[in-house]
């Protein structure tokens, strides 16, 4: 079926601007990603799910400038004793980077990775297989064209974790980076993400989870108040296996983060968590689809936002329980903390089930600081400003608790406190 | 220490009148104790001295020592030394028992002027207070008051107490939700604070909180004011005999 003349035309500029790599085994998924590009064209404001959210600057042939932000603040992480992996505007420095090299994991390069490897059967297959119900052509587009990104594959119990940093160094940068984490059957990462990667950023993380496996993610989003970010996470779990990941966002002017998660083995455990801070033009979007296809499988969606001076928060989630998925535990929670009036969230939270023995729950909620809670501060002694900060930390606190661990939490929570005190002044 | 003259308050959004001209003086090392029917006013007085949002004062003063606290914001009047347990203690989720209280502690002292309390210092004055009151650790590291019981709210709001070290302590309904040995302990910590410069305003609907903290004076109050005032034994009278004689003969 031919486009609409405007998203043909829309999709042809932007994938004139851009050159395939060389591909090696990668080059028949990148093929094929390309074709559903061209299939189902890059989005525009008519698509039902980017509704709430412009895609144009995501979309068109070069990134808008983004201003580097100065900050003598520590980069997150520091004290995290971890394996280190340095993107600067999503080009690998080997400078800054660890050794790839570490017990029970082998990590590769997908610049480097030329002829056969095991990462063929996830790189694309998990993207490919998420477009539907609903298309991601971003994705599809970052499969074709992704310079660089990690191929990790974790037969063990990996001794600490990777941490991908992504460093952003020119005001017009425009970084395309996939990776692809493979857990075999047993075996356990934790993957650490942080920076502003670029000016631009399309990221795609493909993970898929064999039985028993488990990963942790959790990621800070750079602090760079006009950089833009689209990105994507598809993951397949195995029967008893954990997928975890939660994410901190503090500005940006714009953050489409997307999640794709298939529970397909039972007893499986999926959480999806997210706490962002915005004010001003920022925007802030999740879009969450999770698909329970297995028999007594959990899933979690925890996502926080607090905005202000006009500041716009985004939420999409859904839960789709297929025929026989029974006793699915489903629970998804968007709550916005809206600290004046000219600040907004958008919400739609969606349920689809056709299995008839499962408990599903959601809610969404919009509201201002807790009155009674301010009170109680103040009448302690605590200034207004700084009891502001604490309850609108005690709000965030269900998704940072997502993070299972507590010194990850307590570094998360600093960071938030650390913005908040900024933003006052 | 606290003087209240001719207080009248009424609520901010409805044209309701609850205080109506209430008068009431509490000496430093005294514990006065406040007595009533439901809907006589009691909370709200506690509430309008806190400096909570939602009352006007149309009439009348409140100081402590001499000083305006109807014009400071509620955290002036805490650091002023104005410090009220509450009868329903609000949960905070995501913030540490700890280090709500260190918060408010140094957030009281700089505003006076002090020095900040270092955090051992800290941690071992807590430690020991908690201990008297039967906190143990983990409820000091748990989120502040989130998954307590009703014991374990007013013992918090004692312990704060106790570390904030406020001039004017008003007790909020403290007995209510508790069983005989957490009053029990609760008041034992009351009574540890009782000190020459220290006041009390106990807000109690029955006499049992009484028998374990000795008030110097009781007040009945009714509709918004202070009917009748007396010793100890005021209190004995409405237990055995309920608020009816005492309002009878008040009107």
């Amino acid at each position: 079926m031919a486009l609409p003349q405007i998203k043909q035309d829309a999709t042809d500029a932007r994938l004139a601007a851009l050159e395939m790599p060389q591909g090696g085994w990668s080059k028949a998924a990148r093929d094929e990603a390309l074709a559903r590009v061209r299939s189902m064209g890059l989005p525009n404001g008519r698509d039902e799910y980017w509704k709430y959210t412009r895609p144009d600057t995501l979309v068109q042939p070069d990134a808008p400038k983004a201003a580097l932000l100065e900050s003598d603040e520590a980069p997150i992480f520091g004290e995290v004793d971890r394996l280190k992996v340095v993107f600067v505007d999503g080009v690998f420095s080997a400078e800054e980077s660890d050794d790839l090299v570490m017990e029970h994991v082998s990590i590769d390069r997908l610049a480097d990775a030329s002829d056969i490897h095991w990462a063929k059967d996830v790189y694309g297959v998990l993207e490919a297989h998420g477009q539907v119900p609903v298309q991601r052509p971003l994705a599809s587009l970052n499969t074709a064209f992704a310079t660089d990104g990690v191929l990790i594959h974790v037969s063990g119990k990996a001794p600490k974790p990777i941490s991908l940093i992504y460093r952003h160094a020119s005001e017009t940068s425009d970084a395309i980076l996939h990776h692809v984490v493979k857990i075999d059957s047993g075996a356990e990462l934790t993957l650490l993400e942080n920076g502003p990667a670029a000016a631009r950023f399309n990221k795609c993380l493909e993970v898929e989870i064999a039985d028993g496996g488990v990963f942790h993610h959790i990621r800070a989003q750079g602090r760079d108040h006009e950089r833009r970010a689209a990105t994507a996470i598809f993951t397949r779990l195995g029967e008893e296996s954990v997928f975890k990941s939660f994410t901190l966002t503090a500005n940006g002017v714009l953050t489409r983060n997307e999640c794709v998660i298939e529970l397909t083995g039972d007893n499986a455990v999926a959480h999806v968590a997210g706490a962002c801070v915005g004010d001003g033009d920022f925007h802030h979007d999740d879009t969450v689809f999770i698909t329970h296809d297995a028999l007594n499988c959990e899933s979690r969606q925890v996502f926080k936002k607090v905005l202000r001076n006009g500041a716009t928060g985004v939420f999409q989630g859904k839960i789709l329980v297929k025929e026989g998925a029974q006793k699915t535990d489903g629970y998804q929670i968007s709550q916005s903390l809206l600290l004046d009036e000219d600040s907004q969230f958008l919400a739609k939270p969606e349920l689809e089930i056709y299995a008839d023995d499962v408990a599903c729950s959601h809610g969404s909620t919009s509201g201002a600081i807790d009155e009674d809670g301010l009170f109680y501060l103040r009448s302690r002694g605590i200034e207004e400003g700084p009891a502001t900060d604490l309850l609108t930390i005690a709000f965030l606190a269900e998704a940072v608790m997502e993070i299972e661990d507590e010194s990850l939490q307590e570094e998360i929570n600093s960071r938030v406190e650390a913005w908040l005190t900024r933003r006052r002044g | 220490m606290l003087e209240i003259k001719n207080l009248h308050v009424q609520l901010e959004e409805e044209d309701k009148q609850i205080l109506k001209g209430v008068n009431l003086t509490v000496e430093a090392g005294k514990v006065h104790a406040i007595m009533g029917p439901n809907g006589s006013g009691k909370s709200t007085l506690s509430y309008v001295l806190s400096g909570k949002d939602g009352y006007e004062v149309t009439e009348g003063s409140a100081t402590l020592e001499g000083e305006d606290i109807l014009e400071m914001e509620p955290e002036e009047r805490a650091a002023a030394g104005v410090f009220l347990a509450f009868q329903y203690p609000v949960e905070i989720p995501g913030v540490g028992n700890m280090t709500f209280l260190r918060t408010a502690v140094n957030a009281q002292r700089k505003a006076r002027g002090e020095e900040e309390m270092s955090a051992s210092e800290f941690l071992k004055v807590v430690r020991a207070k908690a201990k008297d009151l039967k906190i143990d650790a983990d409820m000091l590291k748990r989120p502040v008051n989130v998954g307590f019981s009703g014991g374990e709210k007013k013992r918090n709001e004692i312990l704060q107490m106790a570390m904030l070290e406020p001039k004017m302590c008003i007790l909020d309904e403290t007995d209510s939700g508790l069983d005989v040995d957490a009053m029990k302990l609760v008041a034992e910590g009351v009574n540890a604070l009782r000190d020459e410069g220290r006041g009390f305003l106990v807000i109690t609907h029955y006499q049992r909180l009484l028998d374990h903290i000795q008030p110097d004076v009781v007040h009945i109050m009714a509709d918004g004011r202070i009917v009748k005032t007396g010793g100890p034994e005021l209190a004995l009278e409405v237990e055995n005999n309920g608020y009816a004689d005492i309002l009878a003969e008040a009107v």
